[in-house]
């Protein structure tokens, strides 16, 4: 199976303090990887420094096995990852379609933008990702959407830009059943389309359910790794986590 | 039907605040019909306005790019005369005046580069910084210059003088080349990737950089284009007098950020709006002309100048708070 991304054993340090230590993790093509940890263990790190928004400090980062330098966020879009971050990362002033587009506006020479074919694509993008109020359409202020809309136009973002990898990072806080059950049907659509997702959760039902594999994250270490068929039970993977974490 | 108030209530988000500086404007015109009648149907103080104007115009609309950005800067005003220093001392020297503008424009863009650098690599305030900024300038310009003005009357004998500032059967080039930088300004700020994510800078840097846009840069080059457009008015302006005098520029400090507000852009980033901004620009050019044109004392142009910005704030407040 070919790797979308590997992390090889990457450290981050803010000052003086380690966020990640020789943290090594690689996605492979159609699979759906947990990341867990408590709070502080350095997802959140980890997740930035794997889409661009932080550099590493040390290690490599290789996209379908080729080493890249100078990570950036921008680099990560390019290599077809794309992430609906846990603040949304959206502009709530600014209308849906520009948010959907943001950072890769569809563009004639020169830079000038392709409003009118960008609105066609948002509209029928926030249908696809089931908006259904008649009030709401591609040019209203993301402002004016509920939590679970928010999250919706930044998954459309992701659907819309056919990522390879999509990193959703923390994506079912503060959502309702209902909205939480259409993430994990997108979770299910993308990797049936032989897509990755990197699913971090604090809930361990929720990342249980729709994970293949489980990376264990600690003080910035990972300090485990298993398959979904290794265990029967949310129960048994909440025991191991509990056994590994605070261990090594 | 409820589809219908979606398109309106999107419309007036986006236009709302230019839609009201232009009633903002439209209101004043009528104040000043009903009270002076004969001073408005006298036509040289609709000349005044647009031999005004324009300077205004060049050193208001990037304002709305930086201010939506959410920067500010105030070295423009002496970035303007650093510009016309450079423009007019070289025209003295001998050299070619289009060469001289084209250094004098580069100036400009070279000064917002270091200002915009300095503010964003080292997290200064915007306004502090470029407060700084703005009095070093002036003091480089006063030492350099010996305090004296320098005459350029050879600038109306090469052909960038009727092409820029020329009389065009009585129509003044100026107001023409205003209007295309105002046209180019809408779409560069509206239709621009440029104008787009400087909008998404100023609405939330932090998911900006998340998206993979360099926020450094666009603010860097919001700078730029301030400098640029301060240079511009300050050259025009030396090319209309004849004369670049070391104080210049100073006066318009206060008049061109208040057109920017009182045209609808609100201070806090994300939002800015041309077309209001050019009515702001209206607004400010005839309050500071129609209050002497009704024949009352210069005081009351503070007065009111100070009114109508308070008036326009206000007003604007009808648009609403800031969205999170």
């Amino acid at each position: 199976m070919e790797n979308i991304i590997e992390l090889d054993n990457v450290t981050k340090r803010f000052g003086g303090i380690t966020a990640l230590n020789k943290a090594s993790l690689k996605v492979t093509r159609g699979e759906v990887v947990g990341l867990i940890g408590d709070n502080g263990a350095g997802k959140s790190t980890l997740i930035k420094t794997l889409v661009g928004v932080y550099s590493p400090d040390e290690g490599d980062i290789l996209i379908r096995g080729k080493k890249v330098n100078a990570w950036n966020a921008l680099k990560a879009r390019e290599s077809g990852i794309e992430t609906v971050f846990q603040d949304r990362a959206l502009t709530p002033q600014q209308s849906i379609v520009k948010n959907i587009f943001m950072g890769k506006e569809l563009r004639y020479p020169f830079g000038f933008i392709k409003e009118k074919e960008q609105i066609f694509e948002a509209n029928r993008l926030i249908r696809e990702i089931g908006f259904t109020s008649k009030l709401i359409n591609a040019e209203s202020p993301v402002g004016n959407l509920s939590g679970g809309e928010r999250q919706g136009v930044a998954i459309a973002r992701a659907i819309y830009n056919k990522a390879e990898l999509i990193v959703l990072d923390e994506p079912t806080n503060n959502l309702s059943l209902n909205e939480t059950q259409k993430v994990f049907d997108f979770v299910l659509n993308v990797k049936k389309s032989n897509r990755s997702v990197l699913f971090i959760g604090h809930n361990i039902y929720h990342v249980y359910d729709i994970s293949d594999r489980f990376v264990i994250l600690d003080r910035g270490e990972v300090v485990h790794q298993l398959n979904k068929n290794d265990i029967s039970t949310p129960e048994e993977l909440m025991k191991i986590m509990r056994n590994t974490i605070g261990a090594h | 039907m409820s589809n219908n108030n979606s398109y309106l209530s999107n419309y007036f988000h986006r236009n709302g605040r230019a839609l009201g500086s232009i009633g903002y404007f439209v209101l004043l015109m009528v104040i000043f019909l009903i009270g002076a009648p004969e001073a408005w149907i006298r036509p040289n103080l609709h000349q005044s306005v647009f031999v005004m104007m324009p300077t205004l115009i060049f050193l208001t609309i990037p304002l709305v790019f930086l201010v939506a950005s959410g920067e500010i800067d105030l070295s423009f005003a002496s970035t303007y005369a650093v510009a016309a220093y450079v423009f007019a001392l070289l025209v003295k020297n001998g050299v070619d005046p289009a060469i001289c503008l084209a250094l004098g424009i580069f100036t400009g863009a070279a000064i917002g580069a270091l200002v915009g650098t300095l503010i964003v690599v080292f997290r200064l305030s915007s306004l502090v910084a470029s407060l700084g900024v703005l009095f070093l300038l002036r003091g480089v310009i006063l030492l350099l210059s010996n305090s004296r003005s320098i005459t350029i009357m050879e600038v109306e004998n090469h052909w960038i003088y009727p092409l820029l500032v020329g009389n065009f059967y009585g129509f003044p080039m100026q107001i023409f080349w205003a209007a295309i930088f105002v046209i180019f300004c809408y779409y560069f700020f509206n239709k621009h990737v440029f104008g787009i994510h400087i909008q998404h800078v100023g609405d939330n840097s932090v998911s900006a950089e998340q998206m993979g846009i360099n926020v450094n840069a666009v603010k860097i080059k919001a700078f730029m284009f301030v400098g640029v457009g301060a240079a511009i008015g300050g050259i025009f302006t030396t090319m209309i007098t004849y004369t670049f005098f070391p104080t210049q520029g100073f006066g318009y400090l206060l008049l061109a950020l208040a057109a920017v507000f009182v045209g609808g852009t609100p201070y806090w980033g994300g939002l800015g709006t041309i077309i209001g901004a050019v009515f702001g620009v209206g607004i400010i050019a005839y309050m500071e002309i129609g209050i002497i044109a009704i024949g009352w004392s210069g005081e009351w142009r503070q007065f009111f100048n100070g009114l109508i910005i308070l008036l326009a704030l206000l007003g604007h407040r009808l648009h609403g708070e800031r969205v999170r």
